[in-house]
């Protein structure tokens, strides 16, 4: 018995050995079976493309979340009524062809693009797009979250749709209760993308990891984690697009594993490519590096209800104390622009004629010592403990903003903690100063002002704890201001005020990068951080 | 034997209780809101509110516990917050990739690990020990970071032999029925899958088996070193035995049993801690669901998560427990 168990423990032994043997000298033969039979099937014609990215998307109803990584797929899968410019935020046509808006501005009526089809053969229709509306204004911030873009849902006062209704097959009106300026850029944004009423209805809750829209590919599969299939819709209206056949979004969480997987031919877009490593890319024949165009700002709040930040001198005092472009040299590759004020210069009302606070120790001193800290103070200074694009490297940007505090006389004590945390403690103004950013949705100038720096934002994004009456009657004002230019003039009156007071110390508008495989052709980044891949295609 | 089997199962129920309770007081101990994780930077604070309440996190701890556990003994692991799927399904995938991967790793680890130690106590003091010796306490001071990313770079982008993320070939997916994609590629026939999945393991077993081989093969040197001192073996030697056959039938018999504990443990240390493997080589497992989940304040996956860890932990420790018995006869368990 006890020979017997020996022998049989041996044999078991000796032959996982053998198989692990079996196994790796295979692997060292076959060394070039991973890569032949990829470049014998796909050089004919290359036409699946592997998207690397950090994250997994959290939905793929684009209208659940306001999940970045959920758009860069949906984008994809829907359309919406106008859509944004190829690499902008101006508004073309996109299931709609065209419209039509009444001088008040309370009217929109829009003409629908015929024989569109959903992905499970609906008829896309008046109806479809009524039916997506009214699912969504009939809900709340935790089912449609970015809904609050059309000012709360039904029953809240400051929703600005009023009713949609087909007036016929092809044609749906938008009745507005007040004119919103940037109502056609809300329109074009990812989670206002129309989906299959048929679709919803059936799956309920499921639909999330089921969706159906009108776009240029269909959803195929998710493997949480992992990856997403989409495949190419054959009914698509636009005749000979979408050029690729297949699209696979892969979760690739580690940076430098991504780029390694997209040296290797593994990948072939890279999502989040590090400033540090966009000299490898471009020393590498067969890699190309893309730019994003930029639509952020990453910036310090100095929360204003905090001491002693309560005092506008001592939030300009610490403006002129921070060398923007030594930060932006080390930490960006000297590629992301300096910024001035809290939007970044593309987006239309940018005040241009406002001047920086210059980097200069000397005034920062006197202003302080004007304010009663002659001697400087000791602040918390928080940073943001994960990589943003406009972001990349909080720490290290903490600790040279430091050493500048430093010397001004501030003593500030660099602190982190998780992510989930830091937004809630942010939020609520617990920190003296903090690191944070914002990547516009939009494209509009409300989405950066009144978002991040109005009275009404603090309890969400106005984490400095800004309030201004002056500006807040301006920004408010802007809204419902249809006229373009008069509106722009708000905008940048509404600058001037927020540049005097000084909330912030606005940092950077970077440039985030992609890093793709050379034979990808006509990868154009969007703005907003999600695009259409409809004319990406391999050169021949 | 079966007594005691069932015995220890029921010595289960307690841990895995303090477990439950354990996680449950930890992290509701951290601040962060998980409505606000759930709705992100751009919701309003009325929105937070109401999904605060929506998901019961402004009732007391002691009754979200108390549902935590009704629920629990329902055989229902709750749903996550972030995705809405139901765990008990959603988890499956997840762990299968995690077995997957550690069961190659050990498979690697035990074998070379107990075999290098083996020989380096045959031939104690020889270049061979040396040699492995240090090889040994490299691996176990190696960060797995920095060596994941080098065995990518060597095998893949210089020697272009290995893929260097995932679990398959995304061009070329492999279908899945058990998640276990060594075993769907033979249920479908698809050889050459098959030997993409394992091009595709190669790497991340290797990363992962460091550690474990290092301190097998430490642990096997020092107990076979020992036995190889005791009588019987000098007696078995004088009788003119094989010296393989003193070694590997004799000797490592009594010397195993230190390290099948020290396998035990790290197979049960992998499943759970392999987060630094598998965020490195793209592998969507256990430790990387689990870890998603704590940045994303998703309590119930975090909760249930760490409770089937903890629970594999302590399953794997009773299976080495048992096969203490099939190893080594004297040991029982009948009283």
């Amino acid at each position: 018995m006890k020979k017997s168990t020996f022998k049989t423990l041996l044999v078991a032994f000796l032959a996982i050995s053998m198989f692990l043997v079996g196994c790796s000298s295979k692997t060292n033969q076959n060394s070039d079976d991973e890569k032949d039979p990829v470049v014998k099937e796909e050089t004919p014609a290359k036409d699946t493309l592997v998207y690397g990215r950090g994250g997994d998307s959290v939905s793929l109803d684009p209208i659940s979340t306001t999940e970045g990584e959920t758009f860069k797929v949906t984008e994809n899968i829907f359309e919406t009524l106008v859509s944004f410019g190829e690499q902008d935020t101006t508004i073309n046509p996109g299931l709609a062809e065209s419209w039509t808006v009444t001088d008040d501005g309370l009217n929109y009526e829009f003409k629908l693009r015929q024989g569109v089809k959903f992905h499970d053969g609906t008829e896309f229709n008046a109806d479809a797009v009524v039916f997506n509306f009214n699912r969504w204004m009939n809900g709340n911030e935790e089912q449609f979250p970015y809904y609050t873009m059309f000012g709360g849902y039904k029953a809240d006062e400051g929703h600005v749709i009023q009713e949609v209704t087909a007036v016929d097959a092809n044609t749906v009106k938008f009745v507005l209760k007040r004119p919103q300026a940037p109502f056609l850029k809300n329109l074009a944004m990812s989670p206002f993308a129309i989906s299959s009423p048929a679709a919803i209805e059936k799956q309920g809750e499921a639909y999330r990891a089921n969706p159906v829209g009108t776009g240029p590919f269909k959803f195929v599969e998710w493997k949480e984690n992992d990856t997403i299939t989409l495949e190419k819709n054959a009914d698509y209206w636009q005749a000979g697009l979408p050029k690729l056949n297949k699209v696979i979004f892969r979760v690739i969480p580690e940076n430098t594993a991504r780029l390694n997987a997209l040296v290797s031919g593994e990948i072939d877009v890279m999502d989040g490519l590090n400033n540090s490593d966009e000299a490898t890319v471009l020393a590498n024949e067969n890699l190309q590096v893309l730019e994003r165009p930029s639509m952020n700002v990453g910036y310090i709040g100095l929360t204003n209800t905090r001491k002693p930040f309560d005092n506008k001198l001592v939030r300009q005092a610490i403006n002129h104390a921070i060398d923007k472009q030594s930060i932006i040299d080390a930490f960006y590759g000297g590629t992301a622009q300096p910024a001035i004020n809290p939007m970044p210069p593309a987006i239309s009302g940018y005040n241009d004629a406002i001047e920086p606070y210059p980097y200069d120790l000397e005034k920062a001193k006197a202003l302080l010592a004007e304010a009663g800290y002659a001697d400087g103070f000791t602040m918390d200074l928080w940073a943001m403990p994960v990589a943003r694009p406009y972001m990349p490297e909080a720490m290290k940007v903490a600790e040279v903003i430091q050493a500048s505090l430093a010397e001004i006389g501030v003593t500030a004590n660099i602190q982190s903690v998780d992510w989930a945390t830091y937004l809630d403690q942010a939020k609520n103004g617990e920190y003296d100063a903090f690191m944070l950013g914002w990547t516009g949705d939009n494209g509009d100038a409300d989405n950066f002002l009144y978002t991040l720096l109005d009275k009404d934002s603090i309890g969400s994004n106005n984490s400095a704890m800004y309030s201004s009456d002056e500006l807040h009657d301006i920004l408010i004002q802007a809204q419902t201001e249809v006229d373009e230019d008069a509106r722009n003039e708000l905008y940048k009156k509404a600058q001037e005020i927020i540049h005097e007071d000084a909330p912030w110390v606005p940092l950077v508008h970077s440039i985030p990068l992609l890093a793709a495989g050379k034979d990808v052709v006509n990868y154009k980044p969007h703005p907003t951080g999600s695009e259409s891949l409809i004319n990406v295609e391999f050169a021949k | 034997m079966f007594n005691y089997t069932v015995r220890r199962l029921f010595s289960l129920i307690p841990v895995l209780f303090g477990m439950t309770l354990v996680v449950f007081a930890i992290i509701h101990a951290i601040p962060g809101n998980p409505a606000q994780v759930i709705l992100g930077q751009r919701a309003t604070a009325a929105a937070i509110e109401n999904l605060t309440r929506e998901l019961g996190l402004d009732r007391p701890w002691y009754i979200q516990y108390v549902d935590y556990l009704g629920q629990l003994l329902q055989g229902d692991l709750g749903t996550s917050l972030r995705t809405r799927g139901p765990i008990s399904e959603e988890v499956w995938p997840y762990l299968a990739a995690t077995f997957e991967l550690t069961l190659v790793a050990m498979l690697v680890a035990v074998v070379i690990g107990v075999n290098a130690g083996i020989i380096s106590a045959w031939f104690s003091k020889s270049w061979f020990d040396y040699v492995a010796m240090v090889v040994a306490l490299v691996g176990v001071s190696m960060p797995i970071f920095w060596l994941g990313l080098m065995l990518q770079w060597g095998f893949s982008i210089e020697l272009g032999w290995l893929p260097t993320t995932g679990r398959n070939n995304v061009r070329d997916p492999i279908e899945s029925i058990t998640n276990l994609y060594l075993v769907d590629t033979l249920l479908q026939g698809r050889f050459d899958q098959f030997t993409t999945a394992i091009k595709h393991l190669a790497l991340p077993s290797m990363a992962l088996a460091t550690i474990p081989m290092a301190i097998i093969a430490r642990m096997t040197r020092a107990t076979m070193l020992e036995v190889m001192k005791s009588d019987y073996v000098r007696t078995a030697r004088a009788k003119g035995l094989r010296m393989f056959w003193v070694v590997y039938k004799h000797s490592l018999k009594n010397a195993i049993i230190p390290v099948l504990t020290v396998i035990g443990l790290q197979t049960g240390l992998l499943l759970g801690g392999a987060i630094l493997t598998e965020t490195i080589f793209g592998w969507p497992g256990i430790g990387r669901y689990v870890y998603d989940a704590i940045s994303y304040r998703d309590y119930p996956v975090i909760q249930s998560g760490i409770l089937i860890i903890a629970a594999i932990f302590v399953l794997i420790n009773l299976i080495v427990d048992l096969l203490y018995v099939v190893v080594d006869p004297r040991i029982k368990y009948n009283k």
